[in-house]
């Protein structure tokens, strides 16, 4: 279906001037651009040496938080799996110890296996959990030689929480039960470069 | 020097190609970097301090490499394109001065009353004398000089011709087509805007053409005849298939163009070829326009004559570095030309203006008239031509020629055609 002459539109080009004719002014001005940037500070980050600066709300490695008494936090209500559309979160739920149901624990995970390699990132099950027990940490250089030495279990997730609190960089994004600062748009801000 | 010494030759021969293919190799760095530095990042700086051992690497890399010679190509052809494309870029230095240079002395005057034994004697006298000179050249004395650079400059597409063609490969075939209609128009600028410096020296040797220039003070010929100088490095940036010309490899459309087919040490070769060639023309841009080993007379403060000697090598090298960074910083600056848009400014511009410029130089020898009217002419004509586009640009409701709407029922956007 041709177009009809009626809906054409010409659109005229500017007409150059003398200035832009002779080029040679069109090529200072390009010069200066490119030589100014010949200078400029650079935004390279050499990554082994210089650690990127990472949003706080970055979703990188799980973690299973612990409780006040060092207890794993998760109460193995199989939310987190359930949510999660890579189905890379596999839990074994047991009655909880005696001394645990003192506290109202009725559950706890036997076994909590996450298979890194499978996880897309996405942050649902920590969306998901009713008690902040799981949560993605800015933890992202996450390498293995094997397959099965990225399959976390309960032990290492938990080796997670004691390392992110140990260096001080717990997530933001819920903190004891309420939102964090970064679901506000307004208070996010992107990691400035040096 | 120009007593021909099979050792030192020899000696001097290998001095130079390692010279060049050493420097090749840290342009290609300069040219990273340089390239990084523009767009902002920091470039290769993992091997050596600050990456300056990068180019042993990549050498080394080059030579790793699994050596392939596809099974659709034309064997003898494909092996010789490096060859060729190597040998005629490292031939042209043999005549390029890369330090002080003595010119060969004028012809002899005959005087009606001198006897032949008197002619012979003076004659003798002064080719002594001017053996006792130094020149930087590893052909010193060569009468044919730029001549002689602009055939092999124009051997040199031979290389990227074999390449393409024995490839068998269609981006081979498509990138070798553009490089030589390219080469092939751009020469005729390139030999235009260089015939007016030959016109004013009378002499096709590099050397004379240096001392024309440095004779009686700095009077560079870009002073005289800077519209030349803007041809000749637009032709040579087109010749050496650099960006903004470099449609015989353009990425984007054609894989590697004409050397997508090469690998290992061969493709090596033809890369090497290309910063050969970038490293002879900017030499030729020293020594043409920009007064060789002249620098305002600086180069004659060290009374001592070694000294002299090597400052002269280091300010002609200079000028020659800061031409090949400034064609590499001219790489970011200037996007990639359409192959019609190459064509029109060698056919429609270039060409024009070097003839026009070339008549300007005759009139001016012819007459006597000072040189400096060959400055006000190249101005008058650059802006002229400018005027001239201005004039003749055509737009949509103004086309530049007759045309007459077409019926309806054409794909879209074509409504319109010449009229005959």
């Amino acid at each position: 279906m041709p177009i009809p002459e009626s809906q054409v539109r010409w659109v005229e080009a500017p007409r150059l001037g003398l200035w832009e004719q002779l080029y040679l002014p069109a090529v200072v001005e390009g010069l200066k651009t490119t030589v100014r940037h010949l200078f400029s500070p650079k935004v390279t980050e050499e990554y082994p040496e210089q650690e990127p600066k990472l949003p706080p709300n970055y979703r990188g490695v799980h973690r299973l938080n612990r409780d006040e008494k060092g207890r794993v936090k998760c109460v193995a209500c199989y939310m987190c799996a359930t949510a999660c559309p890579a189905h890379c979160i596999d839990i074994v739920a047991a009655p909880a110890p005696p001394e645990w149901q003192a506290d109202g624990r009725e559950k706890y995970p036997e076994t909590f296996v996450i298979d890194e390699l499978r996880c897309i990132y996405c942050g649902m099950c920590e969306e998901a959990c009713p008690v902040d027990a799981i949560e993605l940490t800015t933890l992202y250089d996450l390498t293995g030689y094997t397959r099965e030495e990225l399959i976390f279990d309960k032990e290492k997730l938990l080796s997670v929480y004691d390392y992110t609190v140990q260096a001080g960089t717990d997530p933001i994004r819920t903190q004891a039960g309420r939102l964090g600062p970064a679901s506000e748009p307004a208070t996010f801000r992107r990691p400035t470069h040096s | 020097m120009p007593v021909f010494d099979p050792t030192t030759t020899a000696i001097l021969i290998v001095v130079l190609l390692a010279g060049a293919l050493g420097l090749a190799g840290y342009l290609v760095l300069s040219e990273r970097k340089i390239a990084a530095w523009i767009q902002d990042r920091k470039g290769p700086n993992r091997v050596g301090p600050g990456g300056l051992f990068q180019p042993i690497a990549d050498g080394v890399k080059m030579f790793l490499k699994e050596e392939v010679i596809p099974a659709h190509v034309d064997k003898v052809f494909y092996l010789l394109a490096p060859i060729v494309s190597v040998s005629t870029a490292l031939l042209a230095l043999a005549v390029i001065p890369i330090g002080p240079t003595t010119p060969p002395p004028p012809p002899l005057p005959i005087p009606s009353g001198a006897t032949p034994a008197q002619l012979v004697d003076q004659l003798q006298r002064q080719q002594a004398e001017y053996q006792q000179q130094t020149s930087f050249v590893l052909a010193p004395g060569l009468d044919v000089g730029i001549l002689y650079v602009f055939a092999l400059g124009s051997l040199a597409v031979y290389g990227v011709i074999l390449a393409g063609w024995s490839s068998n490969s269609k981006y081979s075939l498509l990138g070798c087509l553009r490089a030589s209609a390219q080469i092939v128009s751009y020469e005729i600028p390139l030999g235009l805007a260089v015939l007016g410096v030959i016109l004013m020296t009378g002499s096709l040797n590099l050397e004379t053409i240096i001392a024309r220039q440095t004779e009686h003070g700095p009077y560079w010929f870009i002073l005289f005849q800077p519209l030349a100088l803007l041809l000749f490095m637009i032709s040579l940036y087109a010749e050496d298939n650099r960006l903004p010309f470099d449609l015989a490899e353009a990425e984007q459309e054609l894989v590697g163009g004409y050397h997508t087919e090469y690998s290992s040490m061969k493709l090596g070769l033809m890369l090497l070829a290309e910063y050969v060639h970038l490293v002879i023309s900017s030499f030729l841009v020293t020594v043409v326009f920009l007064g060789g080993w002249s620098l305002f007379g600086l180069e004659a403060l060290l009374g001592d004559t070694a000294l002299t000697a090597g400052l002269k090598v280091c300010i002609l090298c200079g000028k020659m570095l800061f031409l090949v960074l400034f064609a590499q910083v001219i790489r970011w600056t200037i996007p990639r030309f359409r192959f019609d848009q190459l064509m029109n400014l060698a056919w429609k511009v270039l060409i024009p203006l070097g003839l026009l410029n070339l008549a300007c130089v005759m009139v001016v020898l012819q007459w006597g008239l000072p040189w400096v009217t060959l400055t006000g002419t190249s101005l008058l004509l650059l802006v002229g031509a400018g005027y001239l586009s201005t004039r003749w640009q055509g737009s949509v409701s103004v086309p530049r020629r007759k045309v007459v709407p077409l019926p309806p029922g054409l794909p879209p956007g074509v409504t319109f055609a010449p009229q005959h």
